[in-house]
């Protein structure tokens, strides 16, 4: 058939029951995304005939004839269009991956010509997990508020992202977006069972079917246990698992692996494959799991040579710790509060799903081009496992469409390399929408049971906290999840008397992981209600019961052990002066109170500590040369996956060298470009990454200096010598390296405040006012810090009132975006972001880190702010209104 | 998302060319067949192809709807002298769960075959009464009603090789005052429950639920009734559900709660 695609003409065969968006990739027009493939996101939005249509639920066969548009068509980054112009002054994405779908719905007559408060209707089939949506919806206005591009410095200021014109436009090259001749694709066979032996597999059927170049099942597969989970360290994390493993543990769990022509071909030989499984029990409580006469998940497994806990209790880590007395502490507290909360699985949602594509280059070395936030933990485990030199395996992450802390995995690489390695063809293994909620790791769900007490003044004399987190099959980031869950959240309070008793355990439920927060933000749930509670019971303020109990500088930064080695420290301590920006914003007035008999109002707040950097050690070591045209190049090993890092790091080099920062070119998350890091996790990517780019610069600038003479100084129109101004690149070439290793590490705060009536009919929960104070040590980018607030606070509204991945008897329910609300555009809020003014002794010109930490005291803020308002406290994650309404009704 | 099993698609030009079966099924906008797997099915026959009218006016004042006629046609029906009840078509159109991006494409009758408690398309065609035109496998039709026709979930009195030719609605209902309501998890979330109701001239009252029951279910007052007495009706339905977008009290509780609303407006 023909049609037109961006005014060109295409002719093509689509297969029958292909849709369009499939058909439009395969000739090269990757301006669409794939981020659900159900009609459900938006990211493969294109006009059809000029109407706005979900390519992914377009039959192909219905474009014959038919002129289509893209991002891509709508303008280039030379040429913007001016509803791309406008996503590039408002900085209207992230990670950039729903952006050209965005453009072409902001495009249609029917949005330029709606009213503002009409915009989320219109919006509400284009999701983005990164932002918000504040942004956008400036984008949509067209109130911008970047910088103009092409001013020397950047340090402080609101600098556009180097790639905001190319991802406005869909010229953004994301992992998947390149052409490969002769590509191979990869399916896998997942158990139906949550828990079984396999007994025999028979491939012959599926083998001997046309197009079909390789299955791969555990025989095929190396027997050398790892962990999905990666860390600099690799001890951190249990090896429990397989690349293929004839023991199932959890519904969906990788049975067999097809390679073949088409994605078609290889599913169909997967449903050949007869499978004969040996049903084993199966637990999927985690208090049961703990005890005695439970199935054993890893019961076959050394505790010490896999590091579990305790195998033989499915275990997989555990902490238990106390200081002082705290049973006695509670018998003299002239208040005692205790409750038991818990938290859901939530799905990181990243509207880029899980990838891998990879080849042998010309040289047969191993490529891995996949979207990771780790690429250098990958490639080290990679080789590990099929026992290849570093030398001989790549591995490169484009730009990455969202992570969240679940690409912290590798879960796809290892089947491609296996099937590179088996095949000798290009092989791309791209997980489903529905492989997200199945098989991609979860955020912990935890029971978090607190009891705290007081003197009537408010002092905190004990605490005692009780953690059980459910792990799942596997325990990939089970314990760091669990330690650092219940670290910053307890160490934040000055009690003399403290007890730990954490312990995070296997289930035959799907694998849970690392996930925004790293698992404080289900102990502050649970604290941080507490705290409510206590202070509800003394009359006091919540803002004042954290100023008299909060820990200062001086205070040791432990949780229950006093003499615990650490390498924090207090850095600019922002704690006050965060929780006084929220109070008095949280006085402000906000969106008017519905009116109506059933409606309650009331307020809330809570605080939340972060470490600013990952224990135990973050590396990264950068490349800075400056090139004879005036360019700098930067090599940097970190991955941008939204998390603005690499506009941070432009700014930070054209600081140091005095340029704009459109001159620093960035080579980033490229095994074969800087030297190592350990990846955009911990919320890194400005503290440890950028910490190694601000050595590298003032490094060049010595260089560069010492050349140009005593008295020489750099300027925004070159280097003043005295010999007259010389243009920098005539320093060229010069080339310096720079290093962080991620210790010490200081704190940052952050204090969220909500107001919110709540309809005693319904259960509605409706947000009148959003606040949250930041202590984010110097603003390197005032308008993408604001954007990492708004979009943790979103994401965790999304926690807090919407998401829960139900999982029964092993089984997901929700395995669609349509069945997995994740926030819309109707869903966020306006949230106030205020900064305080301190300046960390660590970071880059005195930046913390801010990724991670706006989620985290979300959601008890909510839940103290319902509570206010209908006088029963919520002990459970989401708060949907149907929990709500049974609060007041049940 | 691709539909790999398939190995035709076919673009009837009559009736004698459909040749369905349980796994060759027809085709409307595909909104729904391309969102999600049907590993199940060989064939699609694209009703698109046969060129229906999107609407008519009929002889008795009625409106015949083309199975075929997409979710934008349909809600650009000019207001019509005696077609009181069209802001219900908006109305329901609106709370499709997806953007009116699906519009073009989406199709009435789609919607109806699909089945979803939550399909936007029975609560209109529950409350209006309308009545579905089946193409018969024999080669005849039948009629039924949107209601009786949507047995739960994803199931209709529809059997292999029947096609959904029409919703036909007639004068008496279209004159009619309507309401609506919608409640979900969130403010613009796939539906928790959607009521959807009409006062005819003569007074009668008719009220569908959908949403939040596994099927259509519509109460009928000859007049307008008591709060208590619409309460009760709401309270003897027995198909609440519990799923991602609300548990089964909560469905009963905030219909009860919107059909007061609803019995108030239309007083």
């Amino acid at each position: 058939m023909r049609f037109e695609v961006d005014g060109e003409p295409v002719e093509a065969d689509p297969f029958p029951g292909q849709c369009l968006r499939t058909l439009l990739r395969a000739t090269g027009r990757t301006a669409v995304k794939k981020g659900c493939d159900a009609g459900d996101c938006g990211a493969c939005g294109v006009l059809l005939d000029g109407e706005p249509v979900h390519s992914c639920v377009v039959p192909a066969h219905r474009a014959a004839g038919r002129a289509v548009t893209t991002a891509a068509g709508l303008g280039s980054p030379e040429h913007l269009a001016p509803v791309q112009q406008r996503f590039v002054d408002a900085a209207g994405f992230q990670c950039g991956f729903c952006t050209a779908g965005m453009v072409v719905t902001a495009s249609t007559e029917e949005v330029r010509h709606a009213d503002e408060a009409d915009l989320p209707r219109l919006f509400k089939g284009n999701l983005c997990r990164c932002t918000g949506y504040r942004s956008i919806r400036d984008a949509l206005a067209g109130r911008g508020t970047t910088e103009e591009r092409g001013a020397a410095g950047g340090v402080g200021r609101a600098v556009r992202a180097p790639a905001a014109e190319r991802i406005v436009t869909g010229r953004e090259p994301y992992t998947l977006d390149l052409a490969t001749t002769g590509l191979a694709h990869l399916a896998v066979l997942k158990s139906p069972h949550p828990s079984a032996r396999i007994r025999r597999i028979d491939t012959a059927a599926a083998l001997a079917m046309d197009g079909v170049l390789a299955i791969l099942t555990h025989e095929d597969a190396p027997a050398v246990l790892f962990s999905t989970g990666r860390h600099q360290n690799r001890l951190e994390d249990p090896d429990d698992t397989l690349v293929l493993d004839p023991v199932i543990r959890f519904a969906g769990q990788r049975v067999a692996a097809v390679v073949a022509e088409t994605v078609g071909i290889a599913e169909a030989a997967c449903r050949a494959i007869a499978i004969d499984y040996e049903l084993l029990p199966a637990v999927f409580d985690p208090e049961e799991a703990r005890s005695p006469g439970a199935p054993l998940v890893h019961g076959d497994k050394d505790a010490l040579a896999s590091r579990i806990s305790e195998p033989q209790r499915n275990v997989v880590a555990q902490k238990h710790g106390e200081t002082g007395d705290v049973e006695a502490a509670l018998e003299a507290a002239d208040v005692v509060v205790s409750g038991t909360w818990r938290t859901a699985r939530v799905a990181h949602a990243a509207l880029e799903t899980h990838a891998t594509r990879g080849w042998l280059d010309a040289d047969g070395r191993l490529v891995l081009r996949t979207s990771t936030q780790v690429p250098y933990l990958v490639q080290a485990e990679v080789c590990r496992l099929f026992g290849l030199e570093p030398d001989r395996v790549r591995v490169v992450a484009a730009r990455v469409g969202g992570g969240f802390g679940g690409k912290q995995e590798l879960l796809t690489e290892d089947l491609v390399t296996l099937a590179v390695l088996r095949t000798g063809r290009p092989v791309q293994y791209e997980f489903t929408r529905e492989d997200e909620f199945t098989i991609a790791p979860l955020r912990h769900p935890k029971r978090v049971a607190v009891t705290l007490g007081a003197t009537v003044d408010g002092v905190l004399t004990a605490m005692d906290v009780d953690v059980l987190a459910d792990t799942g099959s596997y325990g990939n980031h089970g314990p760091g999840v669990l330690f650092h869950g219940s670290h910053e959240s307890i160490a934040v309070y000055r009690a003399p008397n403290r007890r730990v008793h954490a312990e995070s355990v296997y289930t035959n439920n799907p694998p849970s992981g690392a996930f925004r927060g790293y698992g404080l933000g289900q102990v502050m749930f649970g604290l941080e209600s507490a705290m409510d509670e206590l202070a509800r019971r003394l009359g006091i303020s919540p803002f004042e019961l954290r100023r008299r109990n909060a820990i200062a500088p001086g205070d040791p930064i432990v949780v229950t052990d006093p003499d615990e080695e650490t390498d924090l420290q207090y850095g600019g301590y922002g704690l006050p002066e965060a929780l006084e920006l929220t109070e008095a914003a949280l006085a402000e007035p906000g969106e008017p109170e519905p009116d109506g008999p059933d409606w309650r109002l009331g307020s809330g707040m809570a605080l939340g500590m972060i470490a600013t950097m990952p224990p135990r050690g973050h590396f990264s070591e950068v490349r800075l040369a400056l090139e004879p045209d005036g360019g700098l190049a930067l090599d940097v090993g970190t991955a941008e996956f939204g998390n603005g890092t690499t506009t941070v790091h432009a700014q930070i080099v054209a600081e140091l060298l005095a340029v704009a920062p459109e001159r620093v070119r960035i080579r980033q998350s490229d095994t074969d470009g800087a030297r190592y890091d350990t990846g955009a996790f911990g919320s890194a990517g400005t503290v440890v990454a950028g910490k190694a780019v601000h050595l590298a610069a003032l490094a060049l600038r010595d260089r560069v200096l010492a050349a140009a003479g005593p008295g020489a100084e750099l300027g925004p129109d070159g280097v003043r010598t005295a010999a007259g101004l010389r243009p920098l690149g005539d320093f060229a070439p010069l080339g310096t390296t720079g290093t962080a290793d991620g210790t010490p590490r200081g704190l940052a705060f952050n204090v969220h405040g909500f107001r919110v009536a709540v309809h005693t009919g319904t259960g509605e929960v409706r947000i009148l006012k959003s606040v949250q104070g930041v202590d984010a040590g110097t603003v390197l980018n005032p308008e993408q810090l604001r954007g990492q607030v708004e979009g943790g606070t979103a994401q965790a509204i999304g926690s807090a009132l919407h998401e829960e991945v139900v999982v029964v008897d092993g089984h997901v329910l929700t395995r669609t975006l349509r069945n997995y609300h994740i926030p819309q555009m109707a869903d966020v809020p306006d949230t106030e972001v205020r900064f305080a003014s301190t300046y960390d002794d660590l970071g880059p010109f005195g930046a913390k880190s801010m990724s991670e930490a706006p989620y985290n005291p979300v959601a008890p803020a909510l839940a103290n702010a319902i509570r206010d308002a209908i006088g029963v406290r919520p002990h459970e994650l989401p708060m949907t209104r149907d929990r709500v309404w049974r609060l007041l009704h049940g | 998302m691709d539909l790999p099993t398939l190995t035709e698609v076919r673009l009837p030009a009559s009736r004698a060319d459909l040749a369905l079966s349980a796994t060759v099924v027809p085709l409307g906008g595909g909104t729904w067949l391309y969102s999600e797997p049907q590993d199940h099915l060989t064939g699609l026959v694209d009703l698109t192809a046969l060129g229906w009218t999107p609407w008519e006016r009929r002889e008795d004042g009625g409106l015949s709807v083309a199975a075929t006629c997409t979710i934008a046609d349909l809600t650009r029906i000019p207001p019509t002298a005696g077609w009181r009840a069209l802001p219900l078509f908006r109305q329901s159109a609106e709370s499709l769960l997806q953007s009116f991006k699906i519009w073009s494409s989406a199709t009435v009758g789609g919607n109806i075959a699909t089945a979803l408690a939550a399909g936007a398309l029975i609560g209109l065609g529950g409350a209006l009464d309308a009545e579905l035109v089946v193409w018969t496998v024999d080669g005849g039709e039948r009629r039924q009603r949107v209601a009786d026709a949507v047995l739960a979930q994803r199931t209709t009195t529809l059997v292999p090789g029947e096609v959904i030719r029409s919703i036909e609605f007639a004068p008496g209902p279209l004159a009619a005052r309507t309401a609506f309501r919608r409640i979900a998890l969130s403010p613009l979330g796939r539906a928790g429950t959607v009521l959807t109701a009409r006062r005819d001239e003569d007074g009668a009252f008719v009220l569908c639920v959908t949403g939040g029951t596994t099927r259509p279910e519509v109460v009928r007052f000859p007049d307008l009734p008591a709060a208590d007495e619409l309460a009760a009706a709401i309270g003897v339905i027995p198909t609440w559900f519990t799923d991602a977008h609300g548990a089964a009290d909560w469905r009963e509780a905030v219909s009860r709660l919107l059909g007061e609303e609803i019995r108030q407006e239309l007083a």
